[in-house]
């Protein structure tokens, strides 16, 4: 598994703080679905939480707000892997606890 | 798409792939595809390396177990484009159309090894609840499920959680089951690389 774990902090890396066109503060705001700016808050929100519910209008008014389309590209992935990373670390700690930390 | 530069902002060379592509499978370009190819550098690229190990790297779980979790992890999301796309690569993969179908439509009845159901359970509840304890993690190991094995199927889970919230935020366009068995069959054959 050590293969996996060093792919996924490669991929964290690269998306946060590699080149990107949305800084760097406003990527990592949209990967801890926290202190996001309330032009975004819904769209980075649904994403976390409900992305099946995101509409054309979400996209539409983070676009109306002044982004580029790659930066609402960058800004939608950060989303996404943030939550899905709290989701993996959750259930990690939670082996931990039922198993015991891993030698 | 929602966004144009997912469905037609790709460099010159990706432009001649996805044609050679189309010629070849005789299908459109999956939307997935499309995604992953467009600034590869910054998200297809790197999450490619973490779903390829996920889903083909060494693990006790077979392909088509890891594909089940997969689609499971869809359906539980709400996310139609990757339920499809990854039953479809399930079924190939088991050569059982009726197991797949099985376990997405019930997996408490459904006939499968209870080490398996166990598994799909857990990652159901974290997928749906964003959370589980230590206590749901000693009944998977009280069941027989190894922690090599729960670490390998949470994995699958993170890569899907990740993608499936991509395909309903760009809002991928749904094609028919001919397009998503073309799929299945080139990750089978090639994986996620």
């Amino acid at each position: 598994m050590s293969d996996i774990r060093n792919a996924r902090s490669a991929l964290v890396a690269r998306i946060l703080e590699g080149d990107g066109t949305a800084s760097h503060a406003q990527r990592r705001a949209a990967f801890d679905n926290a202190a996001v700016a309330e032009s975004l808050s819904t769209l980075v929100q649904k994403v976390a939480k409900h992305a099946y519910e995101v509409t054309d209008e979400d996209i539409a008014a983070a676009r109306a707000s002044g982004l580029s389309e790659d930066q609402i590209f960058e800004i939608v992935v950060c989303s996404a892997i943030g939550q899905a990373t709290r989701q993996y670390d959750t259930a990690l700690a939670a082996l931990e606890a039922a198993a015991g930390a891993k030698e | 798409m929602r966004l144009g530069i997912l469905d037609s902002g790709h460099s010159f060379g990706t432009k001649a792939l996805f044609a050679l592509i189309r010629a070849v499978s005789r299908q459109p370009v999956l939307d997935v595809i499309k995604l992953v190819k467009y600034r590869a550098d910054f998200y297809g690229g790197p999450m490619q390396r973490v779903t390829h190990e996920a889903m083909r790297g060494p693990s006790t779980w077979s392909v088509g177990d890891r594909e089940l979790m997969a689609a499971l992890v869809a359906k539980t999301n709400g996310c139609e484009w990757c339920t499809h796309a990854h039953g479809a690569v399930a079924k190939a993969a088991y050569r059982d159309e009726a197991k797949v179908s099985a376990v997405l439509s019930d997996l408490d009845t459904a006939a499968i090894e209870e080490p398996l159901r166990a598994t799909l359970r857990m990652l159901r509840k974290l997928t749906r609840e964003q959370a589980v304890d230590a206590d749901d993690m000693r009944a998977l190991l009280a069941a027989g499920v190894s922690r090599d094995q729960i670490e390998d199927a949470l994995a699958v889970c993170f890569s899907f959680n990740t993608m499936g919230r991509l395909a309903d935020a760009f809002g991928f366009f749904v094609p028919g089951p001919q397009a998503f068995d073309a799929g299945a069959k080139y990750l089978l054959a090639r994986g996620y690389r």
